[in-house]
């Protein structure tokens, strides 16, 4: 065959070489960084998830921490966007699944074997944990995951527009809702509760004096207050008082700070921010009783380590876990104040932190001690999608709350079926 | 890569094949049609054919936070599949969405191609800035469409521009009454999309011989529609049917928008969303999805078996 001469290299046939030079390149990516490569000292590694932490100096803490480990090199896979739980969950069933992972206490982990008990390293400062913190992480006797962090949220109020507006801490949700009319101008809006209106979750279930799962593991989140609670969050949403489709979400302080609204739900981790940027003009106030006599609600979030039990290498994963966050209390007293806020679960590393002492921290600390509650285990993440789809279409789109809970029920149904039958 | 599946459609008059020249003989031919073939078959066959197989074989079984299923239980994946009203409501979303899309960016990038190819000068720069846009990423340009045009606030942009009139602050995607998020989606992907086919119609449209306007004009045609209508748009026939189907598959493909703008929602997911919630997302449901992934299939069969009927595609003959 004799060789091409360079006059047939014309523009089409080189595009067409470039095509199909561009079709390979998918069938290259597969051989990509599965961040195995490579080792420390020891030749060893491991690979550990965190989704994104809004605030500076996450990342870099993070990956700081994991180098000052000897035994393996860690690498580090910083997982941005809003949905960590299905990345992280269709990770785990490949071979590049993670060692260690940060998340939140869920059943569906334990009994499906995906992550190992960690009594052994846990037990001999069991009693230095916040109990309800050990208690949220325990399955028959068995306890699954150190915390790290535990994040208490609320609503946070710019102090001087409700004093403008004459008004009071709200102590009920129809003042809530009655708050966000009177606070919204043309330039401000009342109430952010989140883009999606789902991050209040948690709270609203237990304002409105029900549950999600009862001691027995049944449905307690279909009452009538719920229902009513549901009603007046549509009144709202449609009243034009709430901020929606802010550029950024509940979980970031840019809405209080811009002056976009007037109350924001939001985490303890914000409050360094947000004080720096409004000083004293800064409250907060527990999500309202939405039913009467039912309590105000604080919702303790918090990420907690677990180690991947279908690992390549669990003993290691497990001393990297002690190693981090069980011996280098240094380490977990900066993760848990040097950056954004966050009540450190470890009773001694609390005592000591000065930061949250006085002032709005202390505040926050008392609405986590007395109105917190802490996540249930046997809630897991297909029950929470449940609850969300219910917001979006009793709130969002306008259905019945009943038609909208019933559905829910069938899906939280088919769930608890699956883990407790 | 639709780039090289739709170049012979563009192509109006099929190229003459050259004489087979006697170089190589058959052992010769066999071998290069392996070389050449054989990585990609193999590619197929991995990424393709076999994970198609799997997700057959995963749609019997229940599958939870595990591809490697041990308990068979039937057809229960599809009963439950099929009565679930939100993988049917995903289909009537594609169904609108398409319905909307194709023929919209068809309309477009046509009369695109249409005013550059008539350009005298700056050609070549009009052309590409129509057709930059295709080199964005999906998931880019809905964040920027998100966060910046389509933002809730008072500054976002269309607010901006909206409130300059006295319309009050719209909620383009928290509120799905009214749809506004269709305007949002239809947008973004118009934005992205109508320059590619721009060019694929101003390639066709080099390729109809001027003679052809010219025996118009003799005939007593009138410049403009009656030549467009009479003379173009049969002369683009091939290209149109091609931009159709190609504008039917991305809009079946659409995943990246829908995902990025639309959180938390139960509205506004085509097939390919719904199906990963359900198989990916939070409920790690693989059966299920699976399922899903199995009847989307043979829907899909069928849609093109009775397409290649009614529109003679791929048939052989001068389809132009």
């Amino acid at each position: 065959m004799p060789a091409p001469s360079s006059s047939t290299w014309d523009r089409r046939s080189v595009l067409r070489a470039a095509a199909g030079l561009a079709a390979l390149g998918p069938l290259a990516a597969c051989g990509g960084d599965t961040g195995r490569e490579g080792g420390g000292g020891s030749g060893k590694s491991l690979v550990q998830y965190f989704h994104a932490y809004g605030e500076a100096g996450t990342q870099e803490a993070i990956k700081r921490y994991a180098k000052a480990y000897d035994e393996a090199r860690v690498t580090t896979q910083w997982i941005t966007g809003t949905n960590f739980e299905s990345k992280l969950f269709s990770a785990l069933l490949t071979d590049d699944a993670p060692d260690v992972f940060e998340f939140h206490p869920q059943l569906q982990l334990i009994r499906s074997g995906q992550v190992a008990p960690l009594d052994d390293i846990i037990d001999p400062v069991k009693a230095d944990f916040n109990p309800a913190d050990i208690a949220s992480h325990t399955v028959d006797g068995k306890v699954y995951g150190v915390r790290m962090i535990d994040d208490p949220q609320f609503f946070y109020y710019r102090k001087s527009l409700l004093e403008k507006a004459g008004l009071g801490v709200p102590r009920s949700l129809d003042e809530l809702a009655e708050a966000a009319a009177a606070l919204t101008t043309d330039k401000v809006k009342g109430l952010f509760i989140g883009n999606s209106m789902v991050s209040t979750n948690h709270a609203l279930v237990w304002a409105a004096g029900a549950d999600q799962l009862d001691d027995r593991n049944r449905i307690a989140y279909h009452t009538d207050d719920v229902a009513a609670a549901l009603k007046v969050y549509r009144r709202m949403f449609t009243s034009g008082h709430l901020l929606l489709d802010a550029p950024a979400d509940y979980w970031d302080p840019s809405a209080l700070v811009q002056g976009l609204t007037a109350i924001q739900w939001c985490g303890m981790w914000a409050m360094p921010v947000m004080q720096k940027a409004l000083g004293d003009d800064l409250g907060i106030f527990p999500f309202p009783p939405a039913a009467p006599g039912a309590k105000p609600a604080v919702y303790n979030g918090g990420w907690s380590m677990f180690v991947n039990a279908k690992g390549e290498d669990v003993d290691l994963a497990k001393d990297y876990v002690k190693w981090l966050w069980i011996d280098q209390k240094e380490y977990q007293e900066d993760w848990a104040l040097g950056y954004g806020f966050h009540i450190p679960p470890r009773t001694s590393i609390a005592e000591s932190a000065t930061e949250l002492k006085s002032g709005l921290p202390a505040e926050a600390v008392k609405l986590f001690t007395d109105y917190g509650r802490f996540d249930n285990i046997s809630w897991t993440q297909a029950m929470i999608t449940a609850f969300e789809e219910v917001v979006a279409n009793a709130v969002r789109k306008g259905t019945d709350p009943e038609k909208a809970l019933d559905a829910a029920d069938e899906k939280v149904g088919r769930e608890l079926e699956k883990l407790f039958a | 890569m639709s780039t090289t599946t739709t170049r012979d459609a563009t192509r109006p008059v099929p190229a003459e094949a050259p004489a087979a020249g006697p170089r190589g003989g058959v052992r010769g031919s066999t071998l290069s049609f392996w070389l050449f073939t054989g990585p990609f078959l193999a590619g197929l066959v991995v990424f393709v054919y076999v994970p198609i197989g799997w997700s057959a074989y995963l749609s019997f079984f229940e599958a939870r936070y595990t591809v490697t299923p041990d308990k068979f239980i039937g057809f229960d994946n599809y009963a439950l599949m099929l009565t679930n009203g939100d993988f049917t409501g995903s289909l009537v979303t594609f169904t609108v969405f398409a319905a909307i899309i194709v023929p919209v960016t068809w309309a477009l990038s046509l009369g695109l191609a249409l005013m550059v190819h008539r350009l005298r000068f700056m050609k070549a720069f009009f052309r590409s800035v129509f057709f930059l846009p295709t080199a964005c990423s999906f998931v880019a340009a809905s964040l920027i469409w998100k966060m910046s045009i389509f933002s809730g606030v008072r500054f976002g942009l269309m607010n901006t521009v909206l409130g300059w009139f006295g319309v009050e602050n719209t909620a383009w995607l928290a509120d799905p009454d009214p749809p506004w998020y269709w305007l949002v989606i239809v947008t973004v992907r118009l934005w992205l999309q109508a320059g590619f086919y721009m060019i694929l119609f101003l390639a066709a449209l080099q390729n109809i011989p001027p003679v052809l306007y010219e025996a118009a004009a003799i005939d007593g045609a009138r410049p403009g529609w009656q030549t467009f209508r009479h003379i173009t748009l049969p002369q683009l026939r091939a290209t149109s049917t091609a931009v159709v189907l190609l504008l039917l598959v991305a809009a079946y493909q659409a995943f990246d928008e829908f995902f990025n703008l639309l959180a938390k929602s139960t509205w506004g997911r085509p097939p390919l969303v719904e199906l990963y919630y359900t198989a990916l997302g939070d409920d790690q449901d693989y059966g299920a999805g699976s399922a899903g992934a199995v009847i989307l299939t043979l829907l899909i069969c069928m849609v093109t078996l009775l397409q290649g009927r009614f529109l003679g595609f791929g048939r052989g003959d001068d389809s132009r």
